[in-house]
């Protein structure tokens, strides 16, 4: 098998690696926020129910989680699972997961706000929703950026979990390339496509985090 | 008319008593400074004043419309409307300036009376370039705060403060952040508003400036006013506690 065919294989099963990649980041970036405001919510049954939730998907390897969204609805309700499902599960599971992390980092973004911001808004008459959307919410948004760029980065690496559940993303495509061809360029083909796509996703972060900077 | 009222306002903090039934009112045009020592609860007062605190006991009215009663001893706050009318007749003015770091100085002056007075936009505008040419600023309307030096952001909040016309306007140690002259730069700028008969509560340790610009000064100390007159009165007082705060002060500038 030539080269050019190892490329154009992984490159169409990358069109799957960057849908779960751009679906995750679609579902986990707001349900993230949700989670930060339960994690810092007033109330403290909602915020140690949100706390056990982000011990519980920081906790567990998300292997095992892609695997228990998989196949929980069988072995916990005889439901069949249908092939379908395979994508919805690794959806899931990747946003269930990514949206703890962010969570967190909206929180140190949150938390590191001086609370000299919330009173000017107080006092010049700002609702809570303006003052969150305009005010604190940009700031925050600046503050996050380089620890965002971290996850986002991992996410990137992490879609190649969904092999667990022989997913066809662009890692599982790789391995039974390899495993077919008794080769390792399939692997080289593959680790060259992720760091060119984290390349990519290095420098649109830095590229917004330059048009953040006009002010400090 | 008094434009504030407060009265017998309580606060603690964990146990410490801050404010120990403090009263203060404020008529229409009248310029009051609050001197005292560090932790006397000058700052306390006017963070209870407007509503950044809340108050354990006492009343707080603006133009005579209650904000805040004292039921059976304790602090009973109005309802939202009655917080946010409230609101809208103070303004307050931070040591530290508090601006939007994010917005230009056009926007940190205008988007407050946009979009939660719901004001027309080029009315808007026009009275903010005003006010900035006012404040020396004129062309620094595009400037985001972090290129300003110290005293143009405090400048641009006090334009902040001003372009909601509230009816009192408060300073918590407006030049306390600022070296010496920006400090005369800002204080400059609250003269000219005393000269226009702006309401004015300052808690300040400027003495000459509070003595100068003041109709009342408030001698503040462990939670209680123990002098409360003229300015002339008040460097003449007899009153031993007032007498050792302003004689170390003119031990110092003598």
């Amino acid at each position: 098998m030539s080269m050019q065919v190892i490329i154009a294989q992984l490159a169409g099963a990358m069109v799957t690696t960057c849908q779960i990649f751009f679906l995750t980041l679609l579902f986990s970036l707001p349900l993230g926020l949700i989670v930060c405001f339960g994690r810092m919510s007033k109330n403290v049954i909602l915020r140690n129910i949100v706390k056990f939730y982000i011990s519980v998907m920081r906790g567990t390897p998300l292997m095992l989680q892609i695997l228990v969204v998989y196949f929980g609805p069988f072995y916990l309700f005889g439901v069949s699972i249908t092939s379908a499902y395979r994508a919805y599960a690794v959806i899931i599971a990747f946003s269930l997961n990514y949206a703890a992390y962010f969570a967190e980092i909206y929180r140190s973004g949150m938390e590191s706000m001086p609370v000299g911001q919330y009173e000017a808004a107080s006092v010049l008459g700002y609702s809570k929703t303006q003052t969150f959307g305009k005010i604190i919410f940009p700031q925050v948004v600046k503050r996050i950026l380089p620890a965002a760029t971290n996850e986002i980065i991992t996410l990137v690496k992490d879609t190649s979990l969904a092999f667990a559940i022989g997913y066809v993303e662009m890692f599982t495509q790789a391995k039974a390339l390899a495993a077919g061809q008794k080769s390792m360029i399939p692997f080289v083909v593959a680790g060259v496509f992720y760091y060119v796509f984290n390349l990519v996703v290095a420098f649109v972060m830095e590229h917004v985090e330059k048009r953040l900077s006009y002010y400090h | 008319m008094y434009i504030l009222e407060c009265n017998h306002v309580k606060k603690s903090f964990g146990g410490v008593e801050v404010l120990k039934d403090i009263s203060l009112s404020v008529r229409e045009g009248e310029v009051v400074s609050i001197i005292g020592p560090s932790g006397s609860g000058k700052s306390t007062l006017l963070r209870c004043a407007t509503l950044l605190e809340t108050m354990d006991d006492g009343t707080l009215s603006y133009q005579g419309e209650p904000v805040v009663k004292s039921v059976n001893g304790k602090a009973v706050y109005g309802t939202k409307a009655q917080q946010k009318k409230a609101r809208e007749s103070f303004g307050l003015v931070f040591q530290n300036f508090n601006l939007f770091p994010h917005y230009s100085v056009m926007k940190n002056i205008t988007d407050a009376p946009i979009s939660v007075q719901k004001r027309d936009k080029d009315e808007v505008m026009a009275e903010a370039k005003e006010l900035l040419n006012k404040m020396g600023l004129a062309d620094r309307g595009d400037a985001y705060p972090c290129q300003l030096s110290g005293g143009q952001q405090q400048r641009v909040s006090i334009a902040r403060a001003l372009a909601m016309n509230p009816k009192i306007l408060f300073f918590d140690e407006p030049t306390s952040a600022l070296d010496p002259e920006l400090t005369l730069e800002i204080l400059k700028v609250i003269k000219d508003l005393a000269k226009e008969h702006m309401t004015m509560v300052i808690v300040t340790h400027e003495m000459n400036f509070a003595r100068d610009v003041s109709d009342r000064m408030i001698f503040m100390d462990k939670g209680v006013i123990v002098e409360e007159t003229t300015p002339d009165e008040m460097f003449r007082s007899q009153n031993e506690r007032t007498r050792e705060f302003l004689g170390k002060y003119h031990d110092v500038m003598s």
